[in-house]
């Protein structure tokens, strides 16, 4: 597999810098398995890429790709803990044991199912509920037979996508500010719809039809992306 | 099959977020397994959390973070920790479906029910503190589904059978949203008993993570 025919086309690069890594310099745990092969594979990806780094980290467990996520995303998972009222050194830690999934779990990592960042929020977020152990999240299991899958038309429209994650703030921008801070309430606060309605003395209704709007308008901005939705849902 | 009522997309965001209390989120998470279109706007719910995450203002690790990271992973022993835990399922389709069959302890004929008068049944659903109050119920064909809350929101999943409000029928799958000012009065369609998972609100949760860290010394 190539990382330069995961990143080519997506208007993801933030830097210039490239770096050409070499498989075999990168296998802490692999030893020399193949290294004939592994010479003459020369991977070459964007190192401010992160789908390209994320692949990297779960193709060969690439350290540098793994460093220039840990450099970017360590600092905001820090913040987003300390958001929700963690100590700085709680939230240290927090982070490392986030991150520490994000090196293990690189391999399942997909870029056409989500941005990085998304990617990298749900481990954070079961990271810090798992810490905090009041309540659980309960969460489907991808394995149950009971599960109904997607429509076939729907999961071929899938393979072309790729979330990015400037698309991803480009949707923010559109969202009001009203939108925003209750987002933040929400995914920062851990608050309730009732408790957001009680902090911002606004009626419950708003609270709820300001959470639906913005992901409406963020789902019409990625949708100008990509296929139309395959029903008539309401938004 | 097919779904027509959903769950609201500011429940998704609020499920996205990790802040929905867990008879909710145990409600959603089983219509999810369910619903493809719902599974769909999760995961757009979720984009939002990482723009959100991007978009804060960075808090400086410390200096030796990544050094520190580094030589953890690079002790721990990679047979001792697996890329993920493979849960152990049965390759028959369940009645239930996951996450609500593990919370049961098992699928439909695994169950203890409860009676609860009029044919009715019903078995409720332990959850750690404040997550709001779940139950499975199930109602004989052609009787009225019991009332599960007195006051604030309830959510109803119908898992097998049917039951009929003034907003239409609902079959599996379906999700009935009712509130304060909702007269709602479910009668369980014809020909088959209706299970559903109803859940009603939790107390107002209580207050923010950091309150609530804060809470032992504090002795709330
Ligand atoms: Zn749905």
């Amino acid at each position: 597999m190539s990382m330069h025919d995961n990143i080519s086309g997506s208007g993801q690069g933030r830097g210039r810098l490239r770096l050409v890594v070499v498989n075999s310099d990168a296998r802490p745990h692999l030893g020399a398995s193949k290294p004939e092969m592994a010479d003459a594979l020369v991977d070459e990806f964007d190192i401010d890429d992160h789908a390209a780094c994320l692949q990297a980290v779960g193709a060969h467990q690439d350290k540098r790709a793994f460093q220039s996520l840990f450099s970017y995303f360590g600092p905001r998972v820090k913040a987003y803990v300390m958001r929700l009222g963690c100590q700085p050194g709680q939230a240290e830690e927090l982070t490392q044991e986030t991150m520490i999934k994000v090196w293990r779990k690189a391999s399942q990592f997909d870029p056409s199912k989500s941005a990085p960042s998304t990617w990298i929020f749900r481990i954070a977020r079961n990271q810090r509920i798992d810490a905090f152990r009041r309540e659980n999240r309960p969460e489907l299991d991808p394995n149950d037979p009971s599960l109904i899958p997607e429509p076939e038309e729907a999961a071929d429209s899938v393979i072309e996508q790729k979330q990015s994650e400037m698309q991803l703030l480009e949707a923010m921008k559109h969202l009001s500010e009203d939108q925003k801070a209750i987002l933040k309430l929400s995914f920062f606060e851990d608050m309730s719809h009732g408790r957001i309605a009680e902090h911002l003395d606004i009626p419950l209704g708003t609270v709820k039809s300001r959470l639906r709007l913005a992901l409406g308008k963020l789902r019409s901005t990625l949708d100008d992306s990509r296929l139309p939705p395959t029903d008539g849902r309401r938004v | 099959m097919t779904i027509r009522h959903h769950i609201a997309d500011e429940i998704l965001v609020s499920y996205a977020s990790g802040s929905l209390p867990e008879a909710w989120s145990l409600l959603v998470a089983t219509h999810l397994a369910l619903c493809p279109s719902c599974r769909k706007a999760a995961s757009d719910a979720e984009e939002l959390g990482g723009a959100l995450l991007e978009d804060l203002a960075p808090v400086d690790l410390s200096e030796d973070a990544f050094d520190k990271l580094m030589s953890k992973l690079e002790s721990a022993d990679p047979e001792e920790a697996p890329v993920a835990a493979k849960k152990q399922t049965a390759d028959v389709p369940s009645v239930l479906p996951e996450p609500l069959k593990s919370y049961l302890g098992g699928d439909l004929h695994a169950l203890n029910w409860k009676r609860l008068g009029k044919g009715a049944y019903h078995i409720p659903i332990s959850l750690r503190n404040g997550g709001g109050k779940a139950r499975l119920l199930k109602v004989p064909a052609g009787q009225p589904v019991p009332a599960h809350g007195h006051r604030g929101e309830e959510l109803t999943l119908v898992l097998t059978g049917s039951f009929t409000t003034h907003q239409g029928e609902f079959l599996r799958g379906d999700v009935e949203a009712a509130d304060d000012d909702i007269e709602h009065m479910p009668v369980a369609g014809p020909g088959e008993d209706c299970i559903c998972l109803a859940i009603t609100d939790a107390p107002l949760k209580f207050k923010s993570l950091g309150a609530r860290l804060a809470q032992p010394f504090i002795g709330i």
